[in-house]
């Protein structure tokens, strides 16, 4: 599903944030992206949804190329992948059900879909009685779980997270980490870069980790390392 | 492209109109006064010019000749008036016909023209029509070099003045109407900028959910837009009410002038006008989003 063959990112400043990166992550699978603060993860998923492209090297999804994609066609390859951050990202100004529905409206989804949709999603994440609510009255937790169901509602088949638990507290980040489990189950691929040592020695699942922007490790049911 | 999709570009660009409603009233503003400025103007030269043809005497002009000119100079004189620019007819009007004319217009009270005939005071003339009232004042310079002109006479001056108004309204209007809808333009585009800055980080999300350069563009656009036609809309409104009462004004005190009243040639300025407007938005707007919307 996502293969990147020698990878370099070098930033208009100078920074090389990757280098000579190759992995190559399958279907169905949940990796951890670990390292420390610096090492190149939010760079790596930014080149995996086009927000950035690699000074050399190749990234393909789903067996098509992000440099020979045009630019017109990327709209449609974001809507393949859902994205969930640290900072959540909803608008202030919608509900928790029109913060999820928007996902659906930029896709020209009809009204009669929408509604369809959407609750179903909100039941999933848990927030079917928070739908008429503003970002601004939930939870952290909450607000987090309002972005993963925008990030599904569109049948995403990546769902890309960069420290999504970084504003949680432990008992919220736990309730996310089993969302994403869910979700991992139903058959979405999951990259998630994390600061978290607790979540991903305790998840058992394969573990990238960066530094310097270099892969320094990769192991099924790994562990977040102590090295760093 | 949905009812959903519409739906959603027009709420937005509404929504981003009420935020900003200063800066939105300053740009509709400043569409309106350039508009009613444009307006005015092209009714003024439109006026002026029908007026001018109308008026059947401003297309004539009567060269008077001196009394010396034989029969043959004449014939080479109607000739050579012929071929000055402008000119579509000439006739050769004789002291006696003159004289004759001048009789016929005193009517019963021609006695006091009798005894004129012996020693006949008016000179031969010829009468000549001109193809457009601006042609007139060069035709009547060159008429005035030919041997055995003795004066030309045309209009009065009255073709000149307005000519030279319409002349000068035009350099004038055209200057205001360029160096104000070079700010209209500037103000929708700061207006659009506006928007486009206080929604930055909804642009963000949009793109990262997959939104098309065209969803995301187009409430800007359409803000554009619709500030534009507002003030076109308001425009076209206050030129139609005040040229619609003076049409009536000028009917009922000055009858013998006839100014432009033909309601396709005036829906035809108003529509312009209306189209103007819409462009200038459209065209602010898209100089915005190409600088400050890269997608
Ligand atoms: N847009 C950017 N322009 C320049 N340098 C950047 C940019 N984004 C990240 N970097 C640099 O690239 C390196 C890797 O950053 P990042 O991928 O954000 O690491 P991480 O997410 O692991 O903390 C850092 O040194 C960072 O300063
Ligand atoms: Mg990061």
């Amino acid at each position: 599903m996502i293969q990147m063959f020698n990878v370099s990112k070098i930033y208009n400043n100078g920074v090389k944030a990757l280098n000579d990166v190759t992995l190559h992550i399958k279907k169905g699978e949940f990796v951890f992206l670990v390292g420390p603060s610096g090492a190149g993860k939010s760079t790596l998923t930014k080149l995996i949804c086009r927000e950035e492209m690699p000074s050399r090297g190749q990234v393909v999804i789903n067996g098509r190329s992000l440099a020979r994609m045009k630019s017109r066609e990327v709209p449609f390859l974001r809507r393949k992948i859902g994205m969930v951050f640290q900072d959540f990202r909803l608008i202030p100004t919608k509900t928790v059900f029109e913060n999820v529905a928007f996902a659906l409206e930029i896709t020209g989804a009809s009204n009669k879909e929408i509604k369809k949709v959407v609750p179903m999603v909100l039941r999933m994440v848990g927030l079917e009685k928070k739908a008429n609510m503003l970002p601004a009255h939930l939870s952290g937790g909450e607000q987090q779980r309002t972005s993963v169901a925008r990030a599904i509602v569109n049948n995403p088949i990546l769902l890309l997270a960069d420290e999504p638990t970084g504003n949680l507290d432990p008992d919220n980040s736990w309730e996310l980490m089993k969302l994403f489990l869910d979700i991992n189950r139903r058959g979405t691929t999951i990259v998630m870069a994390t600061h978290a040592w607790d979540i991903v020695d305790e998840m058992k699942r394969r573990v990238i980790a960066l530094s310097n922007g270099t892969v320094i490790r990769d192991e099924e049911g790994g562990v977040y390392g102590y090295e760093s | 492209m949905n009812l959903n999709v519409i739906r959603y570009y027009f709420r937005e660009a509404v929504r981003s109109i009420i935020r900003n409603s200063w800066l939105s009233a300053a740009s509709v503003g400043t569409i309106i006064i350039s508009l009613l400025i444009l307006g005015s103007t092209v009714l003024l030269v439109m006026n002026v010019r029908y007026v001018a043809s109308s008026v059947e005497s401003s297309l004539e002009i009567t060269v008077f000749l001196k009394d010396d000119v034989d029969e043959q100079s004449l014939a080479r004189m109607e000739e050579q008036i012929k071929f000055v620019p402008g000119v579509s007819s000439v006739e050769f009007i004789s002291k006696e016909q003159a004289l004759a004319d001048l009789k016929e217009s005193f009517g019963d009270k021609a006695d006091i023209l009798s005894g004129l005939e012996q020693d006949n005071p008016l000179p031969n003339s010829f009468r000549i029509k001109t193809t457009s009232a601006g042609l007139v004042p060069e035709a009547a310079r060159q008429l005035e070099k030919l041997d055995g002109v003795e004066q030309v006479r045309y209009g009065q001056g009255v073709v000149e003045k307005l000519l030279s108004l319409t002349h000068w309204v035009r350099i004038w209007g055209s200057l205001t109407i360029v160096v104000l809808g070079v700010a209209a333009i500037f103000l929708i585009a700061t207006t659009i900028r506006m928007s486009v800055f206080a929604r930055r980080r909804e642009i963000g999300i949009m793109k990262m959910l997959g939104a098309t350069n065209l969803f995301v563009r187009m409430p800007f656009m359409l803000e554009g837009m619709m500030l534009g036609s507002a003030g076109g809309l308001v425009a076209v409104l206050i030129i139609n009410f005040s040229y619609l009462s003076l049409l009536n004004k000028v009917i009922v005190t000055l009858p013998f002038i006839r100014l432009v009243d033909d309601p396709v040639t005036i829906y035809q300025v108003l529509g312009g006008l209306l189209g103007l407007g819409f462009a200038i938005g459209a065209l602010g707007s898209a100089i915005s989003l190409r600088r400050f919307l890269k997608v």
